[in-house]
This record gives C-alpha cells, sequence and structure tokens, in this order.
C-alpha cells in the first residue's frame, strides 16, 4: 500500500479558478456570513421516525412551522418490523408510537411521507438517490449520522441532531461552521471480490476512527472513478465511521446515468439544463485542500473488523492483531479483545460465526444483494448459523425479487425480509443474542450496536456470504474458487 | 428555553475512553418515548448496569462509585459522542446532571447537539485531562473542578489554570442561552431572497406538490 501526503497547508487567499468541488457547492448556498458560521441553504430535508418525530413534535410544542415543505421527506425505516406482512406493530418497545406520531406529524405539517408499505418506503439513504431526491450540488441533512452516503452524487449532505432539523425545517437553512476541505485520490484496480466496503475499512485502519473528523472528504482517483454509483453510495456512507462530516464525489456520466428519469430528478429540457451546470461540479485543477492525500488501492484485498471500532480492521488473511499493531490504546485494545472474546494470533478465517446479516444503507442495495448472491448460487448456510437478508428498500426488495435473487437467498438458508435498518442497530426488539459471533454488511461494530453482548464483525455482503456458508469468517476468494 | 452557561464548580468525573460512540452513551433500547425527558436512567446502560434489564449497578462503572456521586463534569476521551447523530445522548446526559464535558475532541454532530442543549463541551489537550483526572483522582468530591466559560478556563482547586478551546460561535450562545431558530428567523428577508435568485438559478431544486417525473 504506497501513500504519500501531497500537501497539508492551509488555503490561503482561494480565488475562484482554484476551487474545490465542495467549495463550490458551499459557496452556492451560503446566503450570510456570520464570523466563523454562514448561514447555509438547505435544499432537501429527510426525517425518519426514530428522530424525524421528535423533531416535528418539538416544532409544533414551540408554535413554529415548516417553512417549504416540499423540500421535506420523511420515511419510516429505523424501528420499522421487517418480517412479511408487517403492520404499525414492531418488536421495539414502544416502536409503533414512533411510527403513529411520525405519520401524525408528517401530515399534519404536509411532508410528503414514504409510509411503511408505500412502495417507495426504505432506509432514507437508499431511497432518496434512487427517487432522484439526492442531486448533484445540493445541500441535503437528515438527523442521521449516514447522511454524508447521499454525497455520492456530488451532493454536501451531513447527518446533524434533533434540534439543527428543527432549525432546518423552520428556517430551510442551518447555521454551520465551515467544514475543513479533504480529498482522498484512490488510484489503481481493485481486484476480484473487492469492494468500496473493503475500501472504506482499509482507509479508517489506516486513518484512524476520527481520521477525517471535521473534514467533507472528496473521493477521487482512477479506482473512484471505476466504482459504480452504489459502491459509491457505500464508500461516502462509512465516510461516517471516519468521523467526516460528509463526502463527495464529482459527479460524472456514471452520476447523470443513474441519476436520469429518476421521479423527483428534473425532466427534459430541464435535465438537459441541470446536467450543463452540474459538468462544472469538480475540484479544479490547482484546487488545494487542507488534507490531500493518495492511496494505491491495487493490492487491497477483502477487509474485516476484529475489535469494536471500525478502525479495528484487518485484511482478511490476518490474525487478530497484538496491542502493538493493533491501533488502539492499551485499554481500548484490551478492553475490545475482551468484549469480542479474542486473542491475539488467532486467524480471523478462523473465527466461528452464529450469524452473518446482509442489509442497511451501507450495503442494502440491489448490487450488494447480487454479489452476495452469486456466493450464494447453489450453496448452503453453514448448520447453526442464522442468516438475514433485508433489502434496503422496497424498490431494491422488488428488483431482486424479479431477478430470482430472493430464491437464491431462501435456498441457501437465508430469511428474505422487508425493507428497513433492521439489524443494523439493536433497539429493543430483535437481536442476535449476547455473545453471537455476527458477520454484518452494516457499518458499526460498537459494543451492543447490534444488541447487548452481540459481537459484530463488519465486512462486505460477498464476504458475509462467504462467511455464512463457511460457517466461519471466511476469504470469499477461497469460497468463489 | 435554554439555560445559559457561565461557570460551574463541580465533581468531575474520569471516562478516559477514545471513540465513546452515543450507542455507548444511550442504547437505541433505551430511546422508549418520543420524548426528550426520561432518558437519564439510560445513560450509559451497557456500563452502567450489570445487566441491561435487571438496572442492577455496575460497582466498576466510573460513575457508580460513591466519590463520584453528583458529578456534573465529565472528563472524557478523544472524539467523545461519535456513531449516531442521536441528540438522546446530550438529553440523557444533561437530565442526569452532566453541564460540561472536557475531551480532547467530540465528534461534530454530537458537538452541535451540546451547544443546542445549552451542554459545554470544551476540547483540552489529553495530557492536561490526565493531570486533571490524577489531581482529582485521590478524593474527588473534596476536589471540585471549576469550568469558566468566559475564561476558557478550567482549574482545581491546588492547581495552576488551563485553557480550553471552544468554537467562538458555539462559546457565544452558550453564554448567553441562545437558540439558534430565533436568530436566524431575523433573517427570513435575506433568505427569502436568496431563494428567490436561487429559484431562477437552480430551478430543479425547488420541487412543486408534484414530482418532475409525474408530471413528464
Amino acid at each position: 500500500m504506497r501513500e504519500h501526503l501531497r500537501s497539508e497547508r492551509l488555503p490561503g487567499g482561494q480565488c475562484s479558478s482554484q476551487r474545490s468541488l465542495f467549495e463550490k457547492i458551499w459557496q452556492q448556498h451560503v446566503i450570510e456570513q456570520h464570523d466563523a458560521r454562514a448561514l447555509l441553504a438547505i435544499d432537501r430535508i429527510f426525517l425518519h421516525e426514530r428522530m424525524g418525530s421528535i423533531a416535528l413534535q418539538s416544532l409544533a410544542a414551540s408554535g413554529r412551522g415548516v417553512r417549504g415543505a416540499t423540500r421535506v421527506f420523511c420515511t419510516i425505516d429505523h424501528i420499522v418490523d421487517t418480517h412479511p406482512g408487517r403492520g404499525d406493530d414492531t418488536r421495539v418497545p414502544n416502536g409503533r408510537e414512533f411510527i403513529l406520531q411520525t405519520r401524525a406529524a408528517a401530515r399534519a405539517a404536509g411532508i410528503r411521507l414514504f409510509d411503511v408499505n408505500d412502495p417507495d418506503q426504505g432506509i432514507v439513504h437508499v431511497i432518496s438517490p434512487e427517487l432522484g431526491l439526492a442531486l448533484p450540488g445540493l445541500t441535503i441533512v437528515c438527523p442521521d449520522s449516514h447522511t454524508c452516503t447521499q454525497g455520492a452524487v456530488g451532493a454536501f449532505a451531513f447527518g446533524i441532531g434533533s434540534t439543527e432539523a428543527e432549525h432546518a425545517l423552520a428556517t430551510g437553512t442551518l447555521r454551520v461552521g465551515k467544514p475543513r476541505a479533504m480529498r482522498v485520490a484512490l488510484q489503481g484496480q481493485l481486484g476480484a471480490a473487492v469492494s468500496a466496503k473493503d475500501l472504506s475499512l482499509l482507509l479508517i485502519r489506516h486513518y484512524g476512527a476520527a481520521g477525517a473528523r471535521g473534514g467533507v472528504v472528496e473521493f477521487a482517483g482512477s479506482a473512484v472513478r471505476a466504482l459504480d454509483m452504489e459502491a459509491r453510495l457505500t464508500l461516502c456512507n462509512m465516510a461516517s465511521e471516519w468521523s467526516a462530516v460528509g463526502a463527495l464525489i464529482a459527479p460524472d456520466d456514471c452520476t447523470f446515468d443513474y441519476l436520469a428519469r429518476r421521479r423527483y430528478a428534473p425532466q427534459g429540457e430541464a435535465w438537459d439544463r441541470a446536467v450543463g451546470e452540474w459538468r462544472a461540479l469538480h475540484s479544479d485543477a490547482d484546487a488545494v485542500f487542507e488534507q490531500d492525500l493518495q492511496l494505491d488501492v491495487s493490492d487491497l484485498t477483502p477487509m474485516v473488523t476484529w475489535g469494536t471500532s471500525p478502525q479495528h480492521a484487518v485484511s482478511i488473511a490476518e490474525s487478530v492483531p497484538d496491542a502493538a499493531h493493533s491501533g488502539a490504546s492499551r485499554d481500548a485494545y484490551a478492553r475490545a479483545l475482551h468484549y469480542m472474546d479474542l486473542q491475539p494470533g488467532r486467524p480471523m478465517t478462523s473465527l466461528p460465526i452464529d450469524a452473518a446479516f446482509i442489509g442497511s444503507c451501507t450495503n442494502g442495495r440491489l448490487s450488494d444483494l447480487r454479489s452476495a448472491a452469486r456466493v450464494l448460487q447453489g450453496r448452503r448456510v453453514a448448520h447453526g448459523v442464522r442468516a438475514l437478508c433485508v433489502p434496503g428498500s422496497s424498490s431494491v426488495r422488488r428488483q431482486a425479487e424479479a431477478e430470482g435473487l430472493d430464491r437464491v437467498f431462501q435456498s441457501a438458508g437465508f430469511e428474505w425480509r422487508e425493507s428497513g435498518c433492521s439489524l443494523c442497530f439493536y433497539a429493543g426488539g430483535e437481536s442476535l443474542g449476547a455473545g453471537a459471533r455476527v458477520i454484518s454488511s452494516t457499518n458499526r461494530n460498537f459494543e451492543g450496536r447490534q444488541g447487548p453482548g452481540t459481537r459484530t464483525h463488519i465486512a462486505s455482503p460477498a464476504t458475509v456470504a462467504a462467511s455464512a456458508v463457511s460457517g466461519h469468517i471466511a476469504d470469499v476468494r477461497a469460497v468463489l474458487n | 428555553m435554554l439555560q445559559p452557561f457561565t461557570r460551574i464548580t463541580g465533581i468531575a468525573a474520569p471516562l478516559l475512553r477514545d471513540h465513546v460512540d452515543t450507542d455507548a452513551i444511550i442504547p437505541s433500547h433505551e430511546i422508549r418515548q418520543v420524548s426528550k425527558a426520561g432518558l437519564s436512567a439510560g445513560l450509559f446502560a451497557g456500563w452502567r448496569y450489570r445487566d441491561a434489564n435487571g438496572r442492577q449497578p455496575n460497582p466498576e462503572f466510573v460513575l457508580n462509585q460513591p466519590a463520584y456521586r453528583g458529578a456534573s463534569i465529565l472528563l472524557a476521551g478523544d472524539n467523545f459522542g461519535c456513531g449516531s447523530s442521536r441528540e438522546h445522548a446530550v438529553w440523557a446526559l444533561y437530565e442526569y446532571g452532566i453541564r460540561a464535558l472536557l475531551a480532547p475532541s467530540f465528534a461534530p454532530i454530537f458537538f452541535d447537539n451540546c451547544v443546542n442543549n445549552g451542554l459545554l463541551a470544551a476540547s483540552i489537550d489529553s495530557a492536561a485531562l490526565q493531570s486533571i483526572a490524577q489531581a482529582i483522582e485521590r478524593d474527588p468530591a473534596s476536589t471540585p473542578l471549576t469550568v469558566d466559560l468566559e475564561r476558557c478556563t478550567v482549574s482545581v482547586a491546588a492547581m495552576h489554570e488551563l485553557r480550553f478551546e471552544i468554537d467562538a460561535d458555539a462559546r457565544q450562545r452558550l453564554l448567553a442561552g441562545l437558540d439558534a431558530i430565533d436568530l436566524t428567523l431575523q433573517q427570513l428577508p435575506a433568505i427569502d431572497a436568496f431563494i428567490a435568485r436561487d429559484r431562477a438559478l437552480r430551478p430543479w431544486v425547488y420541487l412543486g406538490q408534484q414530482a418532475p417525473g409525474e408530471q413528464a
């Protein structure tokens, strides 16, 4: 892995001929500058039942209304039940209340709601690009930390808290301190069965879970250009685990082909005009970044996490690291090993698993399901392993079913569910059990994230599928050969 | 109404772990009502209790130790509040009685959530933090910490003052207890003028009642 730092300096006296993509989007949205903070126009606001409910309730209680409801969209994704035939009841304690209150508040405010059984329902960061709501050059916010996913279309998309969501709803703006502009150029060609998820884990391992804190990361370079739109969404999604504010990829033909004719995208002449403008959304050749990193990723292999932070990642062929090579402080290392019930030197591929999960805003899209299905075709989940697939949106589920992927998953022994965030986190409903070792296509391996005592290993959907059929963490390349 | 923050003197509890995430601060299953209240019992539930449901205190967890009872300041590790954007983490800390956090750094969304709720999140380097922790460790209850936002200082009785850092805008808002929405609503004419200009430049941004793809 060759790496060098091209520059790390403050951009002094920027002129318009040397603007980064982020700078262009930022400048387009500044209404007023107040000292270090800008009043920034917000083009799209997304809500969901877990955080949108309290934001809308609090907004109404303060006597304020939603200003410009046509920029606001709401979905039911976080705690909705994913069993077939679902309704408003959820296995999450009092979860029904979150759904009912969100529905009532969204209706009262005139907000478009993608309700439980709406054909467009799904995880917010999956449906937004799918519906053409996320567009190049937009500012997009949602009270969800993985909002940075949507930056993959070339938008400044960032997660906010509930009070900030109220601010955006009430004013159509946010007061934002300008994040530092970062660029990560990933060069080279990815090997077989190596994905955007593996790229993300590599970056977080390499630079630490706080490596991009306070930054908006532009992903560039030949390895990024070669990614399809869904893989780009995965790469930008994981920027949250790198503590970035947002992530961006300059829009190109791949982006435009993906967005063309999507329901909320401009159509006809309006589309042509928009694309004309969007072609200028790239970093100028001499743009300056506060941090400009370059990494050759040709040698990248599938990655998997061993510990309780996404930076606790290793190549699939490696073993559980010793303290000196763990990238964690001595205390954190000891706590992670204890929680995960691991010993240093144990090969990752020797770890037996109890469960496998495919889904989430990170890896719940059609291409993710296809890559897992390629592994599962003609194979069976190992005895004693519980395996689930939860498509990222209702549309993804329908498309997968039209291709027969549901039958591949089910024949292999996977449960096939309705869409939602599901077991990406534990909200008190479904869990895989205390002490269970889970290989998961999700984004967080925090202690307790998937349930009290549950031990989560993060990997790509292909690696999850390969592990599910092997009964232990497995190298997908070995399974396919 | 936000409570202005100027200065606080109280017991400080050290939780000097890096990357403490909001799932650890308030696990999702502790969020049981559409409400900002009733969350303090779930604060740090995974560490604070021996088991999730029994609520049997884990005596090893810092906030359960008698010396730290009534702590109003938390000494925390790097990147505190990373992960989920859930503002419940801040509501839980505040309801529990925490008024100030000192850490080498905070995750960006969490930091904004703190400011929006009058909770001070002050940055201080880890060596200084360690020295503070050592100074109070022997007898936390009789070694209160003073955090002064006007002067951006933190001091232990017997120790010299140490300086902390905080974003200037956040500091002003905390000192005055300012509600940012009220401030922004005073800018409506500028916002409307911006939208009028922008609508001509980027008409595709502004959706009608119907989606463009439905009209086509």
